[in-house]
């Protein structure tokens, strides 16, 4: 009995004592990277008894708590340009890749059937390619069996990442959609359904005959969906592989983009999937707890080297070596305690 | 005789030896029992007055927080449709127009079939059947409403994709007014299943505050209306009817309330799709349902402050409403007194 009380009180000062010597590092933002993040905390946790508390309340929300500096970390899945960083005093950097793709649900089309390109897309978003046995689709696929089916779009009724990866392509791709509706995690769309979240849209898509959505390719492939090929730009009919959305991040221009601004789309490379991009961290420049802030970044460091399966099994994409060394080097350069020591 | 202490003043009116024997406490008791008065009245001032400073705090909030909007887009804001975060153009007729039709859907059905519900329970049923209905009606309105739009997502919207919409497209095709109601391809969700859906969630409010007020009707009325001859339903439509017709109206009210605001069910079926179509099987957006998609990740201040405009908007549908069904009761009231 006496036993049991003395552990069961050294137990008890251990809970409390362990808290009280660990960092705990907090964040806010988007939606997107919230499994990986808190997958990562969890392992980080266990290893080094420092724990993160991540808040999935959007990027919106995310860009508004850094900006305020109420958390240590800000996320968002829509890249900040440079004179906005610069505005409020933050670094930028991404975590994990992911695609989008389109998915569809039209009789006797299996994934991979049927290849579309940037044009043909933005057509359909637009509403001006009705029905699945247009020409356009038909001289994309000249073995394929299209059925004379109404197409119905859906699209995300909810800010997102998703949506302003898809926008910017098909703006890249299209000059009419980027005149007529643009770029932005939401715009005014043209004709369709709108869902919400990644599983609203896989949801409708799935039971929607006849019907067109886009979705992060981990939506796609955990319901099942069927998916379409695209062309990128160097011509070739790629599928959303993760190697292919690798191949699209490896070969772009990191080195050249102040604040790691990059948006993958539309990438050139024979092998890279044209819709992808990154989720990103927002951190202070002049951080107020250096201590904190110096502790995420640990995190972050240790996420890059230890996290990478993690984030496969979860159907994120790791970010290349070569883009970790550079993010790294960008934190020695441009974080910075009071004294204006680098704190990494 | 009870302990003193515990005498109300009734008690002292009622003996008046006891008045002679405790006259010199009187005053003191008095005072106490006025002590006790008046701390209730301050009580229960405070609380109602709280109401009403809530809700001016909520008006003043949302007057602040939509000022940007109203201020950029004017009263024009009402009336545009554009809805596009790109261009920072804002415009809340569509959501205004979805609120509205599926909200009248709504009620179009579940006024009626409230009504017979609670007039079968309380004029018509078998005892023994009373009580199962009863507690079903009450158990439908005790369901969470994210429960109901995920049943109308993966149950009743496929469900109405198969058979309601394509037979409504096919039987009103050639009539010239319904063919535009009930166009275009079915895709399952849209304005009408948001209706549908919003009928089954007010239904059980009609009908647990008719049942309850029909019951309050006093027998001898219904005894002598039939005692004269009427049938059920003559009786029902001019005796129980005319008497309970306030709380009828209360009971609609509060229904219509609830489908105006609703928003996780609609939000799951309606489409979301800021667009007015002629059609009610086409996708829509309703003021709920636009906030609670958007809110989250609306990035700059006119985006955010639109949304709280149509926040505003929706506070002053619901407040023209209830004034509407003020006014008609006061009519009612005249016209019979």
């Amino acid at each position: 009995m006496k036993l049991l009380r003395t552990v069961a009180a050294a137990s008890l000062l251990a809970a409390f004592a362990v808290p009280a010597l660990a960092i705990d590092i907090s964040g806010a933002g988007a939606t997107f990277p919230y499994p990986i993040y808190a997958k990562w905390a969890d392992t980080y946790k266990k290893e080094t008894g420092n724990g993160l508390n991540y808040q999935s309340i959007g990027s919106g929300g995310g860009i508004k708590q850094i900006t305020a500096r109420t958390v240590t970390f800000g996320a968002s899945d829509m890249p900040l340009k440079s004179d906005e960083l610069a505005k409020i005093g933050v670094i930028q950097f991404p975590t994990v890749l992911g695609g989008v793709v389109p998915v569809i649900n039209v009789d006797g089309i299996k994934s991979g059937d049927i290849t579309l390109d940037g044009t043909t897309l933005a057509r359909i978003f637009m509403g001006e390619i009705k029905n699945w046995d247009d020409a356009a689709i038909k001289k994309l696929n000249p073995s394929a069996k299209l059925p004379n089916q109404a197409i119905a779009v859906v699209h995300r009724s909810d800010g997102s990442g998703t949506t302003f990866i898809f926008t910017n392509y098909l703006s890249k791709v299209s000059g009419e959609w980027k005149s007529r509706v643009g770029n932005n995690t939401a715009v005014e769309w043209p004709t369709g359904i709108g869902a919400k979240g990644n599983e609203g849209v896989a949801n409708i898509v799935a039971q929607t005959k006849g019907s067109i959505g886009y979705v992060e390719t981990a939506y796609a492939k955990q319901n099942k969906l069927t998916t379409t090929k695209l062309m990128n730009k160097d011509g070739k009919a790629v599928e959303a592989t993760p190697d292919a959305i690798m191949a699209a991040a490896a070969g772009a221009d990191w080195a050249n983009a102040p604040g790691f601004y990059m948006i993958l789309t539309d990438s050139a490379g024979a092998a890279a999937w044209p819709i992808a991009g990154a989720t990103f961290i927002l951190l202070p420049k002049e951080p107020k707890d250096p201590a904190a802030a110096s502790e995420a970044l640990k995190f972050f460091a240790w996420a890059y080297k230890n996290g990478g399966n993690m984030a496969k099994e979860l159907d994120y994409i790791p970010m290349p070596d070569n883009v970790v060394a550079m993010i790294q080097a960008s934190w020695k350069k441009d974080v910075k305690d009071p004294t204006g020591k680098p704190i990494f | 005789m009870q302990p003193a202490g515990r005498r109300t003043v009734v008690d002292l009116a009622l003996q008046d030896n006891s008045i002679r024997a405790e006259a010199a406490s009187r005053s003191r008791v008095l005072a106490r029992l006025q002590l006790g008065d008046s701390g209730f009245r301050y009580l229960t001032r405070a609380a109602a007055l709280g109401v009403l400073a809530l809700l001016g705090g909520v008006i003043v909030s949302l007057v602040i927080g939509a000022w940007p909007a109203l201020r950029q887009f004017g009263p024009g804001f009402l009336v545009s449709e554009r809805w596009n975060p790109v261009t920072e153009n804002f415009g809340a007729l569509a959501p205004i127009y979805g609120t509205v039709i599926t909200s009248l859907i709504a009620m179009v059905i579940a006024v009626p079939v409230g009504l017979l519900i609670a007039m079968f329970l309380t004029e018509m049923c078998p005892m023994w059947l009373r009580r199962p209905i009863g507690i079903a009606i009450e158990l439908l309105a005790g369901i969470p409403s994210i429960i109901y739009g995920i049943w109308g997502l993966f149950v009743f919207a496929p469900f109405l994709q198969d058979t309601l919409q394509p037979f409504l497209i096919r039987i009103f095709g050639d009539i010239p007014v319904l063919s535009t109601l009930f166009s275009g391809p079915p895709y399952g969700i849209g304005m009408l299943t948001s209706g549908l859906i919003l009928a089954i969630m007010v239904l059980p409010f009609i009908t647990a505050i008719s049942r309850d007020v029909f019951d309050a009707v006093p027998p001898v009325l219904k005894e002598a209306a039939y005692g004269i001859g009427c049938t059920t339903w003559e009786v029902v439509r001019y005796v129980v009817l005319p008497y309970t017709r306030v709380g009828v109206i209360g009971g609609i009210m509060l229904g219509l309330g609830r489908a105006l605001g609703e928003t996780m069910a609609v939000t799951f079926v309606i489409g979301n799709a800021h667009k007015i179509s002629a059609s009610l099987l086409a996708p829509g957006t309703t003021i709920s349902a636009t906030i609670a998609n958007e809110f989250t990740e609306a990035v700059g201040d006119l985006y955010t402050s639109s949304l709280i405009a149509l926040g505003l908007i929706l506070f002053v549908i619901t407040f023209i409403v209830l004034a509407c069904a003020r006014y008609l009761l006061l009519r009612i009231e005249r016209r019979i007194g």
